[in-house]
C-alpha cells in the first residue's frame, strides 16, 4: 500500500474543498472496496476524506411518496429498513444477496454505488489493462473472462459492475444526488455508471471532488410486486454471475408496466429498456416474456467462456416475471 | 490395547477456551526484540533469468533497512529440496518465485517497499500446460508416499476385449490450492545459540532439519516452536522458501525478522495440488464382476523438484478383479511445485474410481450399492494381504439403510421435481492407515502430575485433546492430572501432522513411555513416586504387522442433489457419511474432522478450482473472492456416523486416522447424484453451471 493522508470531513463543504484541492485524493465511505484496491496497488490516493460520518446516515420519506437514502446509510442498516422492505422489497433483496454481514454492516449506499467494476487482470498491477492505464491493451479478452460482460462491452475493456443494490436501484428509477465544488446535480442511477467505451478508467460521470449526497426513490405503487434473483456460483457470498430485479404491474392478463434491470452482465447496472417495451402492454404470458429476454439480449457478445450467462440470462428474465405474474393475478 | 475410560469419550477440545479467547498465539503473534519486517518480491515471468534489480530507490525510502536479492544472498544448501535454494542465483522457474526482499522497520513500509522495487527479466518462453497427450510425458521413480509409480497384473487388454460390460472414460480435476485460514508466518531469532523460529507448521521437527541443512548448523541448534496451527491442509508440512528467506533476512539485517505471507503469495509459493487426467478403463463380466481395472493418471511436478501425486492408489485396494492395470506420469512445467493437499492421491484418485464404479454399474444394469458389495475383495488385490480390518460393505449397507437408499427410484435420470432436478448418489470413501516412528516422555512429579512430551502437531484437528486422553488411559489415571506439550523442535522426536498418521505414531509412542514409565514406578520405587519424579522415555518404530496385513480405513458416502433446472445451480441439502476407522478415540472431535472433510469434498465438487493464465502463467483467481471454497450456506445436513470396528493389527490403540477419510469419496458421490438427478455426466470437476447448462 502506498503512503497516504487521512482527513476526517467536518462537513460537506469542507470535504468537497479538500478534494478538490487535491487531485489525487479519494473519499472514504465504508472502506471495503476501496482499501481493498489500495492494498493491492490498484488504488494509490495521496489522500483519504473520511466522509462516513456526515450527517448522511439518514432514510427519509419524500413528500412525493419516495424515500431519500443517505450516502452513509449501511446497506445492512437499509436492507432492514422496514420502507424499504414493504415498498421496495427487491432493493432489500439485493442488498442482501451482496457481500456477507460484515461487509454489509460497513459498507455504504455511496461507496455500493462507487465500487469499481471488476476484473482479475484490473486487481493485479502486473499485468496490463486499459482501465488501470489506459492504453496498455486488455488480456481478459483472451484470457479468463468467464463472469465478464456479455452486454455493451467495448474492444477496451469487458468488466463487469458487481453492485447488486445498483441493479435493484437501477430499475427503480434511483435519482442520484451529487454535490461538487459548483453546486448541486441530481443524476438519474441509470446514467450514473458509464459503459467502458474508449475510457474504460471512468466507471461513473462523477467528476472529481464531487460527493454523492443521498439516492433518491420516486414512489413506484407496484414495486411491492418486485423480485431480486441472484444467480452465483456458490449459495453465498459471491459475485453474481447473472442478476435479475424485477416489478411488474399486471391488470386482467396484460403488462401494464413493468421495470427490469440485469447485473453481472455489464460494465454498469443493466437496465433492460428494450425488454420493457416489448412487455409494456403485451400480454402477460411466457411467450411474451421470452421475446422480451430475446431482445434485450439481442446484442449480447459473448466470448468463449461466457456464453452461458446469455442463457442463463434469458432463462431468469422469463422466470422472475413469470413468477411475479402469478404473484400478480 | 490399552484400556479405556477417556478414550472413546466425546470430551470438548482442551484448547478451545484458549483459542476462542484469542490466548492461543499464533506465530505471527510472537514478539521479538527489535524486530523487523518482511516484504517479499515476486517473479512476474514464468522462465528466464533476473537482469537487473534496481534496488537505489527502494533502499533510499525511509524505513527499509536492507534489499536481498540473489547478489548479496547468504549462500546456503538444500540437498534435499531445489524449492528451497531461495535466492541463490539468478534463474526464474515459475511464476512467483521469490526474487528479492525488503527488510524494513514496519511490516507497512517492507510491503510498500517490495512493491516498488523494479526487477528486470531476460524472459524465455514457458511451457505450462498440462495435457493427457503430452509426448514428454515421464515415469517417475516411485510416487508420493513411496508408493510404486506402476502395476501390472494379469492381462488387463485381453480381459477388456473379452468383457461382458467396459466402460472407458477420461475424468479431471484441477488445479487446488491449500488455502488455511492461518496465512503461513515466520518469525526468525538468531541468537548465539542458534536460531529459533515461531512458525506455522505442521511438523517442527521436519522444519528444523531442513532449516539446520540450509545453514550449516547441527539441528540442536535450531529450534522450531508451533504450539497452535490455524490449519495447515497440506501446505504446512513441508518447509517453504519463505521460511529460509527469514532466516536469511534476520541473518543478515542482523536482527529478528517476522515475515508472513499474503493469500496472493500463498498462490505460489506454499504448494498446490496437480490438476490430474485420468484414464479408466473397467470391463465386468455378466455377473457385474470386474475382470479388468485400469487407471492411467496424468499430472505434473516443476522443473526444480519432483512430486509425484499417488492418484492411482486407492485403485489398487479398493475393488476386487484379475487383471489390474496402473500407471502414474507426469509433466516436467514451468510450474510451482505442487504438494501434499487434503488426501493427495486418494482424493483425486477415488474420485474417478467411483465416478467410474457408477458408470460402470449402470452399464451392468445394477444398483450401485450392489455392484461395489459384488467386487468386495477377500485380500488386497494386489499384494494378496489380509485386510488387518475391512468394512466397506457394513458402511455401504448401513449407510443405504440410515439414508432410504431403498427408495431411491433405480430409472436413470433425469428426475424432475417441480423446479429442481433431484438425484441421490453414492461412493466409497479409503484411506491408508500407517504409522511413523515417533518418540515421546513422559515425567511424573510427586504430586501426581503427569507431563507428556511429544513434538506432535494439531493443526486444528483435535491433537491437545486425543492425545490427552490416549496419555490419560495409558496411564490409568484422569486426563486432569495430564498436562501435554507438543509443537516444538525441544520436544522428544515424532512426525508431522499429515497422512493421517498422527494418532496412531504419537499415540503409540505415547503409550509405549507410559507403560515403561508405570512399569518404573511399580518396580522400581513399588508405587511411590519420589521427591524427583520418575521420567520415562517411549518410543514406537515401524508397525511390524504392516508387512503381513494391508491396512485401511473405509467408509460409505451418500448424497442428495438439487438442480435447478433452468440455472443448473447445484445444491446439496444432505450428505450422510458412514466409517469404518477403527477405534475413535474422541467421538466429537472425530465427528468434527469427517463432517469437515465431507465440507472439504463437497467444496471440491462444486467450486474448488485455481484457474492458469497459460500466457503468463499466473493464477489469476489468487483469493478467497475468487478462489471459491464452500460456504455455510452451501453445508446443509451433513451427517456422519462410526460402525464399530475391532483391529488389532494397525497399532496399539486399535486406531486408524480419520483426518482425511471423510474427503475421499464426497465428490464422486456429489457427481454421481448430479449424473441420477439431470441425466448429465460431468467428468470434469468442479460441477458448475455453466457445465451443466451447455449439454
Amino acid at each position: 500500500m502506498n503512503p497516504f493522508r487521512y482527513e476526517r470531513a467536518a462537513d460537506t463543504q469542507n470535504a468537497v474543498a479538500a478534494l478538490a484541492r487535491e487531485p489525487a485524493g479519494a473519499y472514504l465511505g465504508g472502506g471495503t472496496n476501496l482499501v481493498d484496491l489500495m492494498k493491492l496497488g490498484v488504488a494509490t490516493p495521496e489522500l483519504l476524506v473520511d466522509v462516513a460520518r456526515l450527517p448522511y446516515d439518514r432514510i427519509e420519506e419524500l413528500p412525493d411518496g419516495g424515500v431519500r437514502i443517505g450516502a452513509a446509510v449501511k446497506n445492512s442498516v437499509l436492507a432492514a429498513d422496514r420502507t424499504i422492505r414493504t415498498r421496495y422489497p427487491l432493493l432489500s433483496q439485493a442488498l442482501l444477496s451482496g457481500a456477507s454481514g460484515q461487509l454489509r454492516n460497513l459498507a455504504t449506499t455511496a461507496g455500493n454505488l462507487l465500487q469499481r467494476t471488476r476484473c482479475l487482470y484490473f486487481q493485479d498491477v502486473t499485468k496490463p489493462c486499459n482501465k488501470r492505464r489506459p492504453g496498455s491493451g486488455c488480456p481478459a479478452r483472451e484470457g479468463y473472462h468467464r463472469n465478464l460482460a456479455i452486454l455493451g462491452a467495448s474492444e477496451a475493456c469487458i468488466a463487469t459492475h458487481p453492485s447488486d443494490m445498483a441493479v435493484a436501484m437501477a430499475a427503480l428509477d434511483a435519482v442520484v444526488r451529487v454535490q461538487g465544488p459548483d453546486g448541486e446535480r441530481a443524476i438519474p442511477l441509470v446514467d450514473f455508471h458509464r459503459l467502458p467505451g474508449e475510457e474504460p478508467q471512468r466507471d461513473t460521470v462523477l467528476a472529481h471532488g464531487e460527493l454523492v449526497t443521498s439516492v433518491d426513490l420516486p414512489a413506484l405503487r407496484f414495486a411491492t410486486c418486485s423480485t431480486y434473483r441472484k444467480v452465483r456460483d456458490r449459495a453465498s457470498y459471491a459475485f453474481a454471475l447473472v442478476s435479475v430485479a424485477a416489478a411488474l404491474d399486471v391488470e386482467g392478463d396484460t403488462v401494464r408496466d413493468v421495470r427490469l434491470a440485469l447485473g453481472g452482465v455489464a460494465h454498469k447496472p443493466w437496465r433492460a429498456t428494450r425488454a420493457e417495451a416489448i412487455l409494456r402492454g403485451a400480454p402477460a404470458t411466457a411467450e411474451t416474456f421470452s421475446r422480451a429476454a430475446d431482445a434485450e439480449l439481442a446484442d449480447a457478445q459473448p466470448l468463449p467462456d461466457n456464453g452461458f450467462k446469455v442463457i442463463l440470462a434469458r432463462r431468469v428474465i422469463v422466470r422472475v416475471l413469470t413468477d411475479l405474474a402469478e404473484r400478480a393475478r | 490395547m490399552i484400556a479405556s475410560r477417556a478414550i472413546g469419550a466425546p470430551i470438548d477440545r482442551l484448547d478451545g477456551p484458549l483459542k476462542v479467547t484469542g490466548a492461543a498465539k499464533y506465530a505471527f503473534e510472537y514478539q521479538a526484540p527489535n524486530a523487523s519486517y518482511l516484504g517479499i518480491v515476486q517473479s512476474t515471468i514464468a522462465k528466464g533469468r533476473i537482469a537487473a534489480v534496481d534496488e537505489a530507490d527502494v533502499r533510499a525510502l525511509p524505513g527499509v533497512v536492507t534489499v536481498i536479492t540473489h547478489a548479496n544472498a547468504v549462500k546456503i544448501q538444500s540437498p534435499d529440496d531445489d524449492a528451497l535454494m531461495v535466492l541463490q542465483s539468478d534463474r526464474v522457474a515459475y511464476y512467483g518465485q521469490v526474487v528479492a526482499a525488503v527488510v524494513a522497520e514496519t511490516l507497512e513500509v517492507a510491503q510498500h517497499a517490495a512493491s516498488r522495487l523494479v526487477v528486470r527479466y531476460e524472459q524465455e518462453p514457458h511451457d505450462v500446460e498440462l495435457r493427457f497427450d503430452r509426448p514428454d510425458l515421464y515415469k517417475p521413480e516411485k510416487v508420493n508416499a513411496g508408493f510404486p509409480t506402476d502395476t501390472d497384473e494379469g492381462d488387463v487388454e485381453r480381459a477388456l476385449r473379452e468383457a461382458h460390460v467396459v466402460h472407458d472414460a477420461v475424468y479431471a480435476t484441477p488445479y487446488y490450492h491449500n488455502n488455511p485460514l492461518e496465512m503461513h508466518a515466520t518469525v526468525a531469532i538468531w541468537n548465539d545459540d542458534g536460531l529459533t523460529l515461531y512458525d506455522s507448521n505442521q511438523g517442527p521437527h521436519s522444519i528444523q532439519s531442513d532449516v539446520a541443512k540450509a545453514f550449516g548448523l547441527p539441528p540442536q541448534r535450531v529450534r522450531i516452536i508451533a504450539p497452535y496451527v490455524g490449519g495447515g491442509f497440506g501446505s504446512k508440512a513441508f518447509t517453504h522458501p519463505h521460511v529460509i528467506l527469514a532466516c536469511m533476512a534476520a541473518q543478515l539485517a542482523k536482527r529478528p525478522v517476522k515475515c508472513y505471507l499474503t493469500r496472493h503469495q500463498m498462490f505460489s509459493l506454499v504448494g498446490y495440488r496437480t490438476p490430474t487426467i485420468q484414464h479408466f478403463r473397467l470391463g465386468a463380466d455378466g455377473d457385474g464382476r470386474l475382470t479388468a481395472v485400469s487407471h492411467d493418471v496424468v499430472e505434473q511436478t516443476s522443473q526444480i523438484e519432483e512430486y509425484a501425486e499417488q492418484t492411482a492408489t486407492a485403485t489398487r485396494i479398493m475393488y476386487a478383479g484379475e487383471n489390474r492395470h496402473t500407471t502414474h506420469r507426469l509433466a516436467r512445467l514451468d510450474v510451482p511445485t505442487p504438494t501434499i493437499f487434503r488426501a493427495p492421491g486418494e482424493t483425486p484418485g477415488v474420485y474417478a474410481l467411483e465416478c467410474a464404479m457408477d458408470e460402470t454399474a449402470q452399464r451392468c444394469l445394477l444398483d450401485p450399492v450392489e455392484f461395489r458389495i459384488r467386487n468386495e475383495p477377500d485380500v488386497d488385490p494386489e499384494s494378496k494381504h489380509p485386510f488387518s480390518s475391512r468394512n466397506l460393505v457394513q458402511c455401504l449397507r448401513e449407510g443405504a439403510r440410515r439414508f432410504g437408499w431403498q427408495h431411491r427410484d433405480r430409472s436413470p435420470g433425469p428426475h424432475r421435481e417441480g423446479r429442481w432436478y433431484v438425484g441421490t448418489g453414492v461412493a466409497a470413501s479409503t484411506y491408508p492407515s500407517r504409522r511413523r516412528p515417533s518418540q515421546a516422555q513422559i515425567r511424573v512429579e510427586p504430586d501426581g502430575r503427569y507431563r507428556v512430551l511429544i513434538d506432535a502437531s494439531d493443526i486444528g484437528t483435535g491433537t491437545w485433546t486425543a492425545l490427552t486422553q490416549i496419555a490419560a488411559d495409558a496411564l490409568d489415571v484422569p486426563i486432569e492430572r495430564v498436562e501435554l506439550r507438543i509443537g516444538d523442535s525441544a520436544l522428544p522426536r515424532a512426525p508431522g501432522a499429515g497422512g493421517s498418521m498422527g494418532i496412531a505414531s504419537w499415540g503409540s509412542a505415547i503409550v509405549d513411555a507410559a507403560e515403561k514409565l508405570r512399569a518404573r514406578l511399580r518396580d522400581d520405587y513399588g508405587g511411590t513416586i519420589p521427591a524427583d519424579g520418575i521420567v520415562a522415555d517411549g518410543e514406537a518404530g515401524k508397525n511390524p504387522e504392516a508387512e503381513h496385513y494391508s491396512m485401511h480405513a473405509f467408509g460409505a458416502q451418500f448424497a442428495e442433489v438439487r438442480v435447478d433446472a433452468e440455472t443448473g445451480e447445484v445444491r446439496v441439502p444432505r450428505l450422510l457419511g458412514v466409517f469404518a476407522a477403527g477405534r475413535i478415540i474422541n467421538p466429537k472431535t472425530g465427528r468434527s474432522q469427517l463432517i469437515g472433510g465431507m465440507t472439504m469434498g463437497l467444496s471440491m465438487a462444486l467450486h474448488e478450482e485455481t484457474v492458469l493464465d497459460p500466457r503468463f502463467g499466473h493464477f489469476p483467481n489468487h483469493d478467497l473472492a475468487e478462489y471459491h471454497i464452500a460456504v455455510n450456506a452451501d453445508a446443509k445436513n451433513i451427517e456422519a456416523y462410526f460402525i464399530d470396528e475391532d483391529d488389532p493389527h494397525v497399532n496399539a490403540l486399535g486406531a486408524k486416522g480419520i483426518g482425511e477419510l471423510g474427503m475421499t469419496g464426497t465428490a464422486a458421490a456429489i457427481a454421481n447424484a448430479v449424473h441420477h438427478a439431470t441425466g448429465v455426466r460431468i467428468r470434469e470437476l468442479p460441477l458448475r453451471l455453466d457445465k451443466l447448462l451447455a449439454v
